[in-house]
């Protein structure tokens, strides 16, 4: 278990204030032009050394996307672009830090600004948080008042600007090219890759898009070294990292754990436990709607990092745990999510935008047994088909939960299908 | 120049180059939708999915480009497989209307799904329906059918300049359309039914008319404007179904204007079928030897100096030529083909071409317009214009209307004045003409029709000479005409001879009776009041201004139904085909006026097309050139001072510019969408 002083998020509830005179008091903003003065190839080798993995889901080491940044900022300015649109359902932790550790984003946008040669950062946040918004903006205004950012930062001699902005809330744009596209005014589409962002990206300049908390980490990681939190953890999976836990346990919350922690200790330790007792587990979603549902004999043992949890073939994802007990309707539940992904296909590409709606319906029927047991095979085969064959990864998004449900549940789905059967005949 | 492999054949190709461009060069077929070579890339389809080794995702290939020693492979089953998966997504919400579809035959989608569809669909869920919409009258929108591979949006957009279409919802919902329910209001709408890979957008005007394969294809050329339009004419039995662009870098690339693409319906309206003579007042139908002998009897009549010809804007050289010859040899110098009164035509070939060529305008890096709007004159030419912008570094500035031309300008003002500002150096933009490489600048006949036309045309020779626009191996100074016949009748000289008239001198001449006769070449847009008592002979195709004065109407034949050269604004000589035979008794206008001769007791010496063609070449060798020749430079145009008034393009209504579109329903309903009704509306309309 995490120990408290290794804990970066130390007003992860609110306790404390919020505002900049509470967040120097917890560390934030201690001498950050001392971490500047250390250059960016320090910086990002030490972020390298911490072996942080992008908090966002895809778990894409950090500090080797921070040095794909050409190294001399060209005739097009550099950008970074933090992606604020949390909106993978169950996931609660970004807005957790902008409502109450605001300055530990801001600071983060400053180093890691520097770290890749940006004069400016944009904070694309989430139409539907208002108040995380409006906190965030406070905090700028307080470290542009302070000096901390603006006209040389810190006393660093770095120029550094941040604006927020605000989405229309699609949960596309949480996709790093579609929030780009979004925040340059145009439909939120995902763009095509190649080109990347690190060298056509936010209005064709080489450009950054980290998740909240991955920046928000680095002012503590480059303050206590990137050996620190490289040692926690495992290795390739190493440091903290914010759990957020929702569902059928006792106390849902949100809660900042070592990585690799089993996930029957963090429920237990943390949320008091599944409703009704450990046996009345049925399944776990352990990385937001988009990864697969683990069922209760793999939930046991397994442990919460990217490669343990994609050796059970699901994934971390934004480590949003949704916990569900046996009252669970599993099919109406993965249907929901069918019905989530089909409403947020942007519609480019015709994989997902033709198969999510069609994988929402003939998953509507499985939840009354409409169906033929070969469907349940040609559901399958559909996933596949989306797959991997669009530009953004929202096809798999979607495909995955259908992929996982028929691998763990399937005995449900057909008894489904045989008792909508039998009342048929009876009828 | 990287290396890479598909389908175990090695190929070597220019950095950059997609894998699709790639497998396009080995001849390896890889079917698309999304994908269009003159468009930007979307990757949006997912058709052209490839394996490329280490690649743990199949490839989108319109969009990857190759990398050296990349191993591709496009007929693994994973590759099928996902071809297939694509069409079958691609069919569930596609409705099985195709025997009622008008893209029916010439569907994309249609072929390949006969490759890559199942024999029979697992979607059992309910289809999608679009609501119907409307784009105006041209394009017909049928949006169920639509695969959302956004080439429409991305043509509209991106080479027409005018982004009015668009896709609105998400996922499964999204649409494409105008957001705003309206007419799309480009010049160039039209190729966005060529583009749809699908039915989803079809000919208004031509929907259930003809299936694609009834239809007989012939590669003809557009006269509708100067630029000389590569076309084919699909017809069926006598009529012209439809016209389509074909394909040709030099001159429209894969464009049409939508006046030439969709005005053929005046091809079957206000015909002149059959030879007519006045008596009495009235127009009297009468047999060719008759109404020949009437005109014949008239010429032999009148003194060579009492009688006139002009020819209209789509008079074709073979027509011009003979009648050149046959006015000449009854001693007659009183010829024009500038019916607007265009001051041009006494210099050098070089001042009445589009001497960088439509091509040579994506070289140039700079460009100065003068008294024209190409957006309506050319709008195929007006869109390379375009092209050349999007790449930036061009500067343009107009001296002219005012008007949304599709792309950022610098408007100098509309007077002539500011064109001796720039000859003479005093005025900024002559500085960016002298900085640029490739200078260029278009004159229109806006500038040049006017009465002091030879003045500006002065003018413009002295900013292409003092602002460097001429130079080795680079002509910038650039004629834009709007009559597809004008630059053939300027090569062969149908101009005023020595101490004859020209148009003006013409008319004022018939008007005080010093003229006797005036043969009218398909003319229509002269003021024919002022014919006064002149003897008219209409010889055309439509019933038109000409026809409406004439004392004798020699039916002609319109541009589709007759072998016939045109020479383009560039000074592109090309030729049109015979698609369908002319209506009724209507003739090819050479042989008409090879009868009229022979009436007239006149030896024309050519009794067939290739002996008229022969004459051409010798009236002018540039008949006889392939593509444009560089013309020489040399002294043209006048000095003296312009007049203060502001210069105009020459045309207000795109739509209706000519005898065929005055004649066309589709033209009239596009004018009465864009431009407003020609006519006053009495009360009980609408």
């Amino acid at each position: 278990m995490l120990r408290d002083q290794d804990r970066i998020f130390t007003n992860l509830y609110g306790l404390h204030d919020w505002r900049l005179s509470g967040a120097r008091a917890r560390g934030d903003w201690d001498d950050t032009k001392a971490i500047i003065a250390k250059g960016r190839d320090w910086i990002i080798d030490e972020m390298k050394t911490s072996g942080l993995r992008g908090r966002g889901g895809a778990g894409f080491p950090t500090g080797m996307k921070w040095s794909f940044m050409p190294k001399e900022v060209g005739e097009r300015p550099h950008y970074l672009v933090v992606n604020a649109d949390e909106g993978e359902p169950g996931t609660c932790k970004d807005r957790e830090i902008m409502r109450f550790d605001p300055h530990k984003l801001v600071e983060g946008c400053l180093v890691a600004s520097f770290a890749m040669g940006a004069h400016a950062a944009y904070i694309y946040i989430r139409g539907e948080f208002v108040r995380e918004a409006e906190h965030l903006q406070v905090a700028i205004d307080e470290a542009y008042a302070a000096g901390l950012i603006g006209k040389n930062a810190c006393g660093s001699g770095w120029d550094f600007d941040l604006y927020v902005h605000r989405g229309g809330g699609a949960y596309v744009c949480g996709e790093e090219t579609a929030l780009i596209q979004s925040l340059e005014g145009k439909k939120g589409q995902p763009r095509l890759k190649p080109p990347f962002p690190a060298g056509v990206g936010l209005y064709g300049c080489p450009t950054t898009v980290n998740n909240v908390e991955s920046i928000a980490v680095a002012p503590t990681i480059l303050r206590r070294g990137g050996a620190w939190f490289g040692g926690l953890g495992r290795p390739k999976n190493s440091g903290t990292k914010l759990f957020c836990i929702s569902g059928h346990v006792e106390r849902p919350c949100t809660v900042e754990e070592e990585m690799g922690i089993p996930l029957k200790e963090l429920i237990e330790k943390h949320c008091g436990g599944v409703r009704g007792g450990w046996d009345n587990l049925l399944g776990i979603i352990p990385g937001g709607s988009s990864v697969p549902v683990l069922t209760k004999d793999i939930c046991d043992t397994v442990l919460m990092d990217f490669d343990s949890l994609r050796e059970v073939r699901s994934g971390l994802g934004t480590a949003a745990v949704i916990v569900m007990d046996k009252s669970t309707d599993i099919v109406r539940a993965i249907t929901r999510l069918a019905k989530f992904y089909k409403h947020e296909s942007c519609g480019q590409c015709t994989p997902c935008r033709e198969g999510t709606g069609w994988m929402w319906r003939v998953m509507e029927r499985l939840c009354v047994g409409n169906a033929t047991v070969d469907e349940i095979d040609m559901l399958e085969e559909v996933t596949r088909q989306v797959e991997g064959h669009t530009i953004c990864a929202l096809g798999d998004a979607a495909a995955w939960p259908i992929q996982g449900l028929i691998r763990s549940f399937r005995p449900e789905l057909e008894r489904r299908i045989a008792e909508a059967r039998a009342n048929a005949r009876a009828a | 120049m990287p290396k890479l492999t598909i389908d175990g054949r090695e190929i070597e190709v220019e950095a950059g180059t997609t894998i699709m461009q790639a497998a396009d060069q080995l001849g390896i077929e890889i079917p698309r939708f999304c994908y269009h070579e003159r468009l930007a890339i979307a990757g949006n389809c997912r058709m052209c999915l490839v394996e490329v080794e280490k690649s743990p995702k199949p490839v989108a290939s319109c969009a990857m480009p190759v990398g050296e020693g990349m191993v591709v492979k496009t007929d693994t089953p994973t590759v099928l497989k996902a071809r297939k998966g694509v069409m079958e997504f691609l069919l569930i919400n596609h409705p099985l209307d195709c025997p009622i579809c008008d893209q029916g035959g010439e569907c994309d989608l249609q072929d390949e799904a006969m490759a890559y569809g199942g024999d029979r669909g697992r979607y059992k869920e309910e289809k999608r329906a679009v609501k119907e919409k409307s784009y105006g009258p041209l394009v017909k929108p049928i949006m169920t059918r639509c695969i959302h591979c956004t080439r429409c949006v991305r043509f509209i957009t991106d080479v027409a300049g005018v982004p009015e279409l668009g896709g609105t919802f998400r996922g499964e919902h999204l649409e494409i359309g105008t957001y705003v329910e309206k007419a799309l209001s480009s010049e160039l709408s039209g190729n966005i039914i060529d583009l749809c890979p699908v039915g989803a957008l079809t000919n208004k005007p031509y929907a259930f008319t003809a299936r694609s394969w009834e239809l007989k294809k012939t590669e003809s050329v557009d006269v509708f404007d100067a630029v000389g339009a590569n076309i084919r004419v699909d017809t069926r039995g006598n009529q012209v179904m439809r016209v389509i662009p074909r394909v040709n870098d030099e001159v429209n690339e894969e464009w049409l204007g939508d006046k030439s693409r969709f005005a053929v319906d005046g091809l079957l309206r206000q015909r002149l079928d059959r030879p007519y003579v006045r008596k009495d007042g009235k127009l009297v139908a009468a047999s060719w030897g008759e109404a020949l002998a009437v005109v014949a009897d008239k010429l032999k009549s009148l003194d060579g100096g009492k009688i006139a010809a002009l020819a209209g804007d789509m008079a074709d050289a073979e027509a011009m030529v003979a009648a050149k010859d046959l006015f000449t040899k009854l001693g007659s110098a009183n010829l024009d083909c500038r019916q607007d009164g265009a001051r041009i035509g006494t210099g050098p070939r070089a001042s009445y071409l589009f001497n960088t060529g439509i091509a040579g305008i994506e070289e140039a890096d700079a460009l100065l317009l003068i008294g024209t709007n190409p957006r309506k004159e050319a709008p195929v030419l007006n869109a390379r214009i375009r092209k050349r912008y999007t790449k930036g570094k061009f500067p343009i500035a107009s001296v002219g209307p005012r008007t949304n031309l599709t792309y950022k300008y610098e408007h100098l003002g509309a007077e002539a004045a500011v064109l001796t500002a720039i000859a003479d150096g005093s005025h900024p933009f002559a500085a960016t003409l002298k900085a640029a490489q490739k200078p260029m600048l278009v004159i229109g006949q806006g500038a040049l029709s006017r009465l002091d036309g030879d003045i500006l045309l002065g003018l413009a020779r002295k900013i292409a000479e003092t602002c460097g626009l001429v130079k080795d191996g680079w002509n910038g100074f650039n004629v834009l005409h709007t009559a597809a016949a004008r630059v053939g009748g300027l090569d062969l000289g149908f101009l005023p001879g020595s101490g004859g008239r020209d148009v003006e001198a013409i008319l004022s001449g018939a008007e005080k009776g010093e003229i006797g006769l005036v043969y009218l070449l398909g003319a229509d847009e002269i003021d024919t009041k002022r014919l006064g008592q002149a003897f008219v002979v209409y010889q055309g195709s439509h019933g038109d201004a000409g026809a409406h004065r004439a004392d004798v109407i020699l039916p002609g034949a319109a541009y589709t139904e007759k072998d016939a050269t045109f020479v383009n604004t560039e000074g592109r000589v090309q030729h049109t085909r015979l698609a369908v035979f002319p209506p009724g008794e209507a003739k090819e206008d050479w042989k008409i006026l090879r009868a009229l001769a022979e009436q007239a007791g006149v030896a024309l010496g050519y009794d067939d097309l290739a002996g008229v063609r022969a004459r051409l070449v010798e009236v002018n060798p540039v008949f006889a050139a392939e593509g444009p020749a560089v013309a020489a430079w040399g002294a043209f145009g006048a000095e003296g001072q312009p007049s203060s008034d502001p210069l105009e393009s020459p045309i207000d209504n795109y739509y209706m510019t000519d005898p065929i579109s005055r004649a066309s329903q589709t033209m009239a309903e596009c004018t009465a969408t864009f431009v407003g009704c020609a006519h006053k509306r009495t009360g009980t309309n609408g």
